[in-house]
């Protein structure tokens, strides 16, 4: 079995008007057994941004530390806080620096960037494992439930969704995709970011 | 050892192919595939399946559909399932989950894994789903010949014989069956585990299939001779539900048969899901509550908030 199927679970991200969203199942599985229903995958990077990690479960954990690290240094140096299309970057250039002994994960990024006129615009992104990046305009999927999400989220999906109406589609897209999928599922979470403030959300899901 | 049995057989298939061979190749498309004899007629009138015409069918079959020997085989096979059957005082228990996966997708969440053979004999499905459903139903075919020619109900050990010896002719040529057969005869209530390896397994308690480690630990934990009729449908219920929370290959809903001195009755279908969060139902036997871990402990288990209802 692939060591990216391992442990199971899928990350999807969304765009709306002025805000995006990102959501996750909570399974940690070993092969077919489930051990755990409680393994968040997404994790802030700052106020506005958002990373799910998918794939094996000992690198999205080691990622999330080092880009932890990483965002500290560059808010330290910089004095200010990292923009979603730079993080994005760092992601890449991170995972290419192990192109030849990768980390087994796919990162899917989520976040509000700062416009010239000082306003918020969605940015939501995707990577390989070896950080080939991937803008989108609609929404980005990853994980072993990666092609059923691009199936309803195709279908699901509108342009200009408000915070509310977002959550509604991110959340259905996602456990209907889920529950289509065996390594996935046992529960989800969804964040949406708005520039006023971030929703979290625990769901519930099939247990099977 | 199997090849050298299959070559002084005069029963199993390849003696069959042998026979044929003198004969000229046809499409067997004869009037014997419909109607009446429901597709086996070219079974009753002693005709084989097409082989592959190759100088040795079983190793190109091994080769090819036997996934043990060789995962990345082109024919594939479904495997993931729970099923389990036990004996106590008050008869059979026979409870199954409904999901079909192809790989990690979740083909279907509604498959009937248990197969009423008549109204005194199940036969469980795990495996090839394909060869289970035709042998079984083929088993019944032959139960029923049996009443005529005996005037009496075939005894589960010999109908349980009867698909272990048929399955065993064709060894090698990529059937795949874990079946338990599971009925009440002269002897009463009597469970025979039946695999296409050949095993022919009697006993009081089995579960088979990827989740059936996980419904052996519920099972052995509350299992009994004296159990109540209710108490032993329960045990099968939630043992079904203990593999389909754990295992990816199981789930969606689970199907309860009970077996009693009259044949069997289908107690139930059950969603797995719903039996997490609220439990089975108004049924007797039910503790009232969800089975879930989370839902028993109230959520503090974890460091999640409560979640919403989507």
């Amino acid at each position: 079995m692939s060591i990216m199927e391992h442990n199971g679970g899928s990350v999807i991200a969304m765009a709306g008007k002025d805000c995006v969203a990102i959501a996750s199942d909570l399974r940690l599985g070993a092969g077919a057994m489930t051990v755990a229903l409680n393994f968040e995958k997404i994790f802030p990077v700052t106020d506005r941004i958002f990373m799910g990690l998918t794939g094996l479960a000992t690198d999205i954990t080691t990622l999330r530390e080092r880009f932890r690290y990483l965002v500290n240094m560059f808010t330290i140096k910089e004095s200010r806080p990292i923009e979603p299309s730079t993080f994005a970057h760092l992601v890449s250039s991170t995972l290419y620096s192990r192109r030849f002994g990768p980390y087994f994960t796919e990162p899917v990024l989520a976040g509000l960037e700062r416009t010239a006129s000082g306003g918020f615009k969605p940015y939501i992104a995707g990577t390989d494992l070896i950080g080939c990046l991937n803008y989108a305009e609609d929404f980005i999927v990853a994980g072993t439930a990666s092609d059923k999400l691009f199936g309803v989220a195709e279908s699901l999906w509108e342009p200009d969704l408000g915070p509310e109406d977002l959550f509604e589609t991110i959340s259905q897209t996602l456990l209907n995709a889920v529950d289509r999928d065996a390594y996935s599922g046992w529960g989800a979470i969804v964040y949406i970011i708005t520039p006023e403030k971030v929703i979290t959300r625990t769901l519930k899901g099939r247990m099977d | 050892m199997n090849s050298l049995v299959s070559k002084f057989s005069t029963t199993d298939a390849e003696s069959e192919i042998r026979r044929a061979k003198g004969i000229a190749e046809e499409e067997d498309l004869s009037g014997a595939m419909w109607g009446s004899q429901a597709g086996f007629g070219q079974l009753v009138h002693g005709h084989a399946f097409n082989i592959p015409p190759v100088p040795d069918p079983t190793a190109f079959l091994r080769l090819h559909t036997d996934d043990h020997a060789d995962p990345k085989c082109k024919i594939k096979i479904q495997h993931g399932t729970t099923t389990l059957a036990f004996r106590f005082q008050g008869g059979v228990i026979v409870a199954v989950d409904s999901r079909a996966t192809a790989g990690s997708y979740i083909a279907s969440g509604t498959v009937k894994k248990v197969i009423e053979i008549n109204p005194y004999l199940l036969g469980t499905m795990a495996g090839g789903a394909a060869d289970c459903q035709y042998w079984e139903t083929y088993l019944g075919i032959q139960c029923r010949l049996h009443e005529l020619r005996n005037r009496e109900r075939i005894s589960v050990a010999a109908a349980s014989k009867y698909l272990s010896n048929l399955v065993y002719s064709y060894k090698g040529m990529g059937l795949s069956m874990g079946t338990m057969i599971c009925g009440w005869d002269k002897t009463g209530p009597t469970i025979f585990y039946v695999d296409s390896d050949g095993s022919r397994l009697k006993g009081d308690l089995f579960s088979v299939g990827s989740g059936s480690t996980f419904a052996y630990g519920v099972l052995d934990q509350g299992y009994r001779w004296d159990l109540t009729d209710e108490e032993a449908q329960e045990l099968g219920r939630r043992s079904i539900y203990a593999a389909g929370h754990r295992d990816a290959f199981s789930g969606n809903t689970c199907n309860l048969y009970h077996v009693k001195e009259d044949g069997w009755r289908f107690i139930g279908n059950y969603d797995i899901t719903k039996m997490h969060y609220d439990g089975p139902g108004a049924v007797p036997g039910a503790p009232g509550g969800g089975y879930g871990y989370d839902v028993r402990t109230d959520n503090r288990f974890s460091v999640l908030s409560k979640p919403v209802s989507a």
